[in-house]
């Protein structure tokens, strides 16, 4: 735990936390209907005292949005990224690990799902499976599984052929045996450095669903709805990018952090 | 004569994140023109930081130079002091009047660029020649290295040649401004043992005809002997001795000293013994107790390979068909009795490796039969083939890339014991205990992880591994050769007690004459995939029949500076390819028996 108290540890942990209390009780605490109440008469309000972070183009208090709009957020990310990891690990593992035909049948699956864009991909199934939170997580997720496999897969190939895997083998130790106990750690720290990358870029993904129609559906709000709305008035009126862009930059710094700090206490030669 | 180089107490420290930590301290030498000075030592003892303290390169590892004089005469007769020139003049005298030899030379020559860019472009720096003279330059270096067909090699790219011949380049490279001093970094340690002869000589004769001084940093006793004039034994950051060679090798005054020179194994010095012997080492009472010759018992065969065949596919063009195939190993056939040794050699691709992996079915064999006490290896399938590996065990090279990272030791060494299901609970703890125990580790050791021990360690650990399971043979893949040379004495002493207690066989691959001469009963040599000649040591070692076996012989370097072999020019015969067209079925093994035992592949 000695880690954790690194000042790259604590800043981590420290933004972590206050993001996680606010998607958590944010919603209990902020007046009721405060968050989509317009007023009209004070649209795209610069931040002053009675908006702290200003109002947006239809006059609603950008500070509750932000707060309203973390949990969905990262429900969203953070479903959708365990999603990936739950379809790619197991896909990447054995690919790498098996090599040979098994390699080739499911890396020929994962390139099919790679020729599309991955937001194409999201917007294919969002839309085949209709707007709701539920198909947004599961669209993000499938469309992001095919990056997180190929990373995996490279890992795995690079530690299968490790001499201690090899040792393995020749102890009598079964194929699954050694990929849960041989291959898997060792492929980790990669799956983690990955995953917190994967979650910056599924809070924009769930934007650009959300800016199609296909995403979070208004009047409830999200960082990736809010970027999305402030496109049309940058000029005017910066801060409606600013806040939740600030949002989803501190939440993916706290991620980054926390990530490079939990690779290092799960590895025991930094011990 | 006045010495060109002359290092007066010199310390290196390098800055980490726990302050500064202490590379070399207090060392001082001398080299005097036309001397050889090695430096030797084990790893972490700072031989490398010397030599890059000399050419003020350890600064690009992070090491600075905070106390000490490194003098050096220059070309025109001032001397310098390295240690506080700017770095212009560092820039003229690197490659110009100092050279240096790296140990690698694929990573020392530029992939991108040809022979002949890389040898002229230090002449055309430092000597402002034009580009005729420099290219008319390169080609008498080559030439002077005896590299064959020079003129070709010139135009070509550094993955051409071989590892051999692109040392002779980055000899050439280092030769081409005529350098007062030469510094060698372990030149010969990534190459054969008959390329590294034929270095060895070159550098010699570079030396004599040259008039140079040459630094020669090295962790092998027996090149020492055979290259030194005077020596310096380096331990831990500090130097423990100096002397000649003679002096060193015949009337060491330290202990340290002393140590280092009973670990080295002496090729020859098991002549007229029938048994492998452990080695003597000062300190260890239990190996001196023990050192009475390991016998062989009642002649009883485990292991029985029948015209073992291993080939691996050349894939090519756009569909990766197999467009060839590499014969690894070919028609070989041996038997291994149960409590001996049976030691394969030979050079690096002649297919050692791959027919221990091939006998354990790490690799599939091509053909051929793989018997163990009664059991046909090749013929089980693959829920059988798992239970047939309990009987036979592999311990591996690296000590580091063997062991999991992320795994405790005693989970590791526990592993194969549960995947038998031979233990488990508070009687698995026992047996792994008793496994620490046998391999003389301490008993804490047990709750670590592998990087917090060293390499002689970790290779301990390995074999409590390969023990866990009672095995009948373990096939050692040159399983001392990442050791240094005092702990390699050790875990050789432990194998060779723990075949006496345990009647183990041993299939030992190594490509270290001196130390299959040590611990093998028989000794099998190989080359292009074959066994040329095998038979009891004694035999093979004695009275070598096959040419190549004599060869190999004649190319190790002996630890003892009064058996010098590499004062003339060496030319071996280069190994030709393993690599043949498919169809092609090469003439089956016939050998001729020469004496009892001993069989030599007929010509």
């Amino acid at each position: 735990m000695k880690r954790f108290k690194t000042t790259k540890g604590m800043i981590g942990i420290v933004l972590l936390s206050l993001i996680a209390l606010i998607a958590i009780f944010g919603p209990m605490v902020i007046p009721p209907d405060a968050a989509t109440a317009m007023d009209m008469r004070a649209r795209r309000a610069p931040p002053s005292l009675t908006h702290l972070f200003g109002t947006d183009q239809l006059g609603r208090d950008l500070l509750f949005r932000v707060i309203l709009g973390t949990r969905t957020s990262l429900e969203i990310a953070v479903s959708a990224v365990l999603m990936s990891v739950v379809l790619g690990l197991p896909l990447g593992l054995i690919s790498g690990y098996f090599g040979r035909w098994i390699d080739n049948v499911l890396m020929r699956f994962v390139d099919t799902l790679l020729a599309f864009p991955a937001l194409l991909l999201a917007l294919t199934i969002s839309a085949v499976l209709g707007p709701n939170i539920q198909n947004t997580i599961i669209a993000i997720g499938v469309a992001f599984t095919p990056y997180l496999a190929r990373i995996i897969r490279g890992e795995a190939l690079r530690v299968a052929q490790m001499p201690y895997v090899e040792a393995a083998r020749s102890s009598g130790t079964t194929d699954a045996m050694i990929m849960w106990r041989h291959v898997l750690p060792n492929i980790l720290p990669a799956v983690i450095v990955q995953a917190t990358i994967s979650l910056a870029f599924a809070i924009l993904a769930e934007a650009g669903l959300s800016f199609l129609g296909l995403g979070t559906q208004p009047p409830a709000a999200s960082w990736g709805l809010m970027i999305q709305a402030s496109r049309d008035q940058l000029d005017i009126a910066p801060w409606t990018a600013v806040v939740p862009g600030l949002a989803v930059a501190l939440t993916v710094l706290g991620l980054n952090m926390f990530g490079d700090v939990l690779r290092d206490i799960l590895d025991p030669r930094s011990k | 004569m006045k010495d060109i180089v002359s290092v007066d107490h010199l310390r290196v420290e390098f800055a980490t994140d726990g302050g500064p930590v202490v590379g070399v301290e207090d060392v001082s030498f001398t080299i005097a023109p036309g001397e050889t000075l090695c430096v030797v030592g084990e790893s972490g003892s700072g031989k490398s930081v010397t030599s890059l303290s000399l050419m003020r390169l350890v600064e690009f590892g992070g090491g600075t130079i905070t106390a000490g004089r490194l003098n050096f005469e220059r070309a025109d007769g001032t001397m310098l002091d390295v240690a506080a020139a700017p770095a212009q003049v560092m820039g003229a005298v690197r490659g110009h009047e100092i050279g240096m030899i790296f140990q690698e030379p694929m990573t020392a020559l530029n992939p991108v660029f040809t022979i002949e860019r890389q040898l002229t472009d230090g002449l055309i720096l430092h000597k402002g020649l034009t580009q005729e003279a420099a290219s008319a330059r390169a080609l008498e270096l080559l030439q002077s290295v005896r590299i064959p067909e020079p003129e070709r090699r010139l135009k070509q790219y550094p993955h051409e040649l071989s590892g051999g011949m692109r040392q002779r380049v980055v000899i050439a490279m280092a030769m081409a401004c005529d350098p007062k001093l030469l510094i060698a970094d372990e030149p010969t340690t990534a190459l054969d043992v008959t390329i590294q002869a034929e270095i060895l000589a070159l550098i010699n004769r570079l030396k004599r005809e040259n008039g140079m001084a040459v630094l020669f940093i090295t962790h092998d006793m027996a090149v020492v002997a055979q290259m030194a004039d005077r020596v310096v034994v380096m331990y831990r950051g500090r130097i423990v001795e100096t002397g000649t060679v003679n002096q060193i090798f015949e009337n060491p005054k330290e202990d340290y000293t002393k140590a280092l020179l009973a670990a080295v194994p002496k090729l020859g010095e098991m002549k007229g013994k029938p048994a492998p012997e452990k080695m003597r080492l000062i300190g260890d009472e239990a190996a001196r107790a023990a050192a009475a010759p390991v016998k062989a018992r009642v002649p009883e065969v485990l292991l029985q390979v029948k015209n073992l065949t291993t080939r691996f596919p050349v894939k090519g063009g756009i569909l990766r068909r197999t467009v060839a195939q590499v014969h690894a190993v070919e028609d070989v056939s041996f038997t291994l009795n149960v409590g001996e040794t049976l030691a394969l050699v030979g050079e690096s691709g002649c297919g050692k490796s791959s027919c221990g992996r091939s006998i354990l079915r790490l690799i599939e064999p091509t053909s051929g039969e793989v018997w163990i006490g009664g059991r046909d290896i090749g013929a089980l399938n693959r829920a059988d083939l798992r239970r047939a590996r309990a009987d036979m065990q592999m311990v591996f090279q690296d000590p580091f890339a063997s062991l999991n990272p992320y795994r405790r030791l005693k989970d590791q060494v526990a592993e194969p014991i549960q995947n038998f299901g031979l233990a488990t609970g508070a009687a698995l703890e026992a047996l792994v205990l008793q496994l620490f125990d046998r391999v003389r580790l301490p008993r804490d050791f047990m709750n670590r992880y592998p990087h917090e021990l060293s390499g002689g360690q970790r290779q301990r650990v390995a074999i409590a591994r390969a023990l866990a399971v009672n095995p009948k043979l373990i096939v050692a893949d040159e399983a001392v050769s990442a050791l240094d040379v005092s702990v390699q004495a050790q875990v050789l002493n432990l194998m060779m007690e723990l075949q006496e207690d345990l009647g183990l066989s041993y299939l030992f691959i190594s490509h270290d004459m001196a130390v299959v001469e040590r611990v093998a009963h028989h000794v099998g040599v190989m080359y292009l995939g074959r066994i040329v000649e095998i038979g009891p040591r004694s035999a093979v070692f004695d009275s070598p029949r096959h040419p190549y076996t004599q060869s190999l012989l004649s190319a190790v370097p002996i630890a003892d500076p009064r058996q010098r072999r590499f004062a003339e020019d060496l030319a071996f015969k280069p190994i030709t390819s393993p690599i043949f067209p498919l169809g092609h079925q090469p003439a089956p093994s016939t050998y001729t028996e020469v004496t009892p035992g001993h069989f030599v592949l007929s010509l």
